[in-house]
């Protein structure tokens, strides 16, 4: 199997926090709004570059949203940020009306997605803002799994022009992902070729796949283990390839089975080629406090779950 | 400049295109737009800088927005007369196919929109975001909004308020259509808004009302009172006192015609009381 190094845990949002740095220098459309969350999106860099291109609205996450709409009318590309929760659920109206059907450059920029923000608990854990911004039609939706490919994602949205939802987390996570490394939007990554099962994995979900295919191998299995850093628009294209070798599939995101990158990739399978497919994703539940290990254990998103779902999911063959 | 007995007459034609359109489908909303008449076409035809043509960005010239997209009617009779698009075009409204959308909308590429707006309160946000746009552009031109009165129940309406006071957005004009008047009955009734004026003065808007707000002379005296007070550090807001479904008799003094549509005989009535100047589409 390929080997994947570790260089050191770092967070998804200071992926972000330097891609956007390097946008205030590469850049100069490319304007910065913030809710009152500065330090924890790591906006510091691009506000310290460009001050005059920053935007603080305070705790007013739909005034934000508005007006990264009216800012893409006088040429600019806004970076809208907040925590994930705020910047989907909480403004889903102005994001449908102002962002999408209006079909406006702004990119929703999304940090402490999903369970691994950790002890602030379930309000703050949204596991439901895929589904709410990929049935958004016209939005791209990404899910990068690493800081350095975080960083290249924010430094391609900037190159696309659409409406974009990015979402990335809090919690130190291994990078694995070469440094300065090619994004290319909806092009999903092929991290390991193998032969009896698929995993697709999203986000912070790609590192324990790999971890959960090492574990495979030692069990004399081929796991098949790619990166949907691209949940819309999907790379069918991938998906199908590699079923059409290993005839099972394993989906594994850090959020909800119902309206996930899962239910995405059933859809694809089911048109085209209906094979076994198990679910790492929460339950229909909300998250509570903990810590971000500690969450994904419990909530079964870890690799010892992808692991066993790979051995069920080859009996369903 | 035009003169008011011209803005007057663009102002009856604007009229008789709303009754059309509406009677025309039996939907869509007469009293507002009837209401906003003589201020849209005051701000068209004589206040706003506008360019030739339309491109989505409006580098350049002065920008509107129509936060309360229902009134959909007026503004596209004013935008189709003012040259952005087929005046014939506005046969078309609310029907399939259409680029004339019940609320005004981007997506269909009708020229003169550069926002979707019919669920309410979004406007003045994305107006925000424009006149910031402005200002890093180093373009002096401004960014004008119309709200309903009612709109200003959404609560972010009022998130935008701090903000622009806060950041000293000068730029901007925002109106309101304060005709008294929603969908369940006067404002009063429904959820009263108190003191308009005292709670944008409060927020640190400079504020001005005008108590003619269908007087084509007091309007254009009042828009540029507006525009003198731009410039100087505070968002500028217009009270625009206006009668719901203006200058039709049956329709005024009353919430009942804010989403109905006229009978072939009340069509008749209205237009009666509206002769046409410039030509029907």
């Amino acid at each position: 199997m390929k080997k994947y190094t570790d260089t050191g845990k770092k967070d998804t949002r200071s992926g972000f926090g330097a891609g956007l740095t390097e946008l205030s220098k590469t850049n100069e459309n490319v304007v910065a709004l913030c809710a009152d969350l500065i330090g924890s999106l790591k906006m510091e860099g691009f506000i310290e570059n460009s001050p005059e291109r920053f935007f603080q609205t305070g705790i007013a996450e739909a005034n934000m949203i508005g007006m990264a709409a009216g800012l893409t009318v006088g040429g600019k590309i806004p970076f809208a940020g907040t925590f994930a929760n705020f910047a989907t659920g909480r403004v889903y109206d102005q994001i449908r009306q102002s962002v999408a059907y209006s079909e406006k450059n702004v990119k929703i920029c999304a940090s402490h997605a999903g369970l691994t923000l950790g002890e602030d608990g379930a309000t703050h854990q949204i596991l439901e803002d895929i589904g709410l911004m990929k049935m958004l039609p016209g939005m791209v939706v990404i899910n990068p799994c690493d800081y350095n490919q975080t960083k290249a994602a924010t430094l391609a949205i900037a190159d696309y022009v659409g409406p974009t939802y990015l979402r990335f987390g809090r919690p130190k996570v291994a990078n694995f992902t070469p440094e300065n490394g090619e994004f290319v939007i909806g092009k999903a990554v092929m991290l390991n070729e193998g032969t009896d099962v698929t995993i697709v994995a999203t986000g912070h979900c790609v590192w324990e796949a790999l971890i959960a295919a090492e574990k495979l191998e030692a069990k004399g299995i081929s796991a098949e283990v790619i990166n949907i850093h691209t949940i819309k628009p999907l790379d069918e294209e991938a998906i199908l390839k590699s079923v059409a070798k290993t005839g099972c599939i394993v989906t594994c995101e850090e959020h909800n089975y119902l309206g996930g990158l899962g239910e995405s990739v059933a859809r694809v399978l089911s048109l085209n080629n209906p094979t076994p497919q198990e679910y790492i994703a929460t339950k229909d539940t909300f998250g509570e406090s903990g810590t971000a290990d500690e969450l994904m254990a419990k909530y079964e998103l870890d690799a010892p779950a992808i692991e066993a779902a790979a051995e069920k999911v080859m009996k369903r063959k | 400049m035009s003169n008011i007995s011209q803005l007057e007459d663009f102002a009856t034609q604007v009229r008789r295109d709303i009754l059309r359109q509406v009677h025309a489908v039996s939907s869509g909303h007469p009293g507002g737009s009837l209401g906003c008449t003589e201020f849209l076409v005051t701000l068209y035809q004589e206040i706003m800088n506008r360019k030739d043509g339309f491109d989505m960005d409006g580098i350049g010239e002065d920008i509107f927005y129509l936060s309360n997209g229902h009134i959909s009617p007026v503004i596209y009779s004013v935008l189709a007369r003012s040259g952005y698009f087929p005046v014939e075009e506005l046969s078309t409204f609310r029907k399939l196919g259409s680029r004339l959308q019940g609320h005004p909308s981007t997506h269909d590429g009708l020229p003169g929109v550069r926002i979707a707006s019919g669920s309410l309160g979004q406007g003045l946000s994305v107006a925000l975001g424009t006149a910031q746009a402005k200002k890093i552009n180093n373009d002096d031109n401004l960014v004008y909004t119309l709200h309903g009165d009612g709109e200003l129940q959404e609560g972010q309406i009022w998130e935008a308020a701090i903000y622009a006071a806060a950041y000293k957005v000068d730029n901007l004009i925002a109106t309101v259509d304060y005709n008294g008047q929603q969908i369940d009955g006067s404002t009063e009734e429904v959820c009263s808004l108190g003191d308009l004026n005292a709670k944008f003065t409060a927020f640190g808007w400079d504020v001005l009302e005008v108590k003619e707000g269908n007087n084509i002379e007091a309007i254009v005296n009042g828009l540029k009172e507006a525009k003198s007070r731009t410039g100087k550090g505070k968002p500028v807001c217009i009270l625009l006192h206006t009668m719901m479904g203006n200058g039709v008799d049956f329709m005024m003094h009353t919430h009942a015609w804010h989403g109905k549509a006229p009978s072939d005989e009340q069509l008749e009535l209205a237009l009666s009381q509206n002769p046409e100047t410039l030509g029907d589409y």
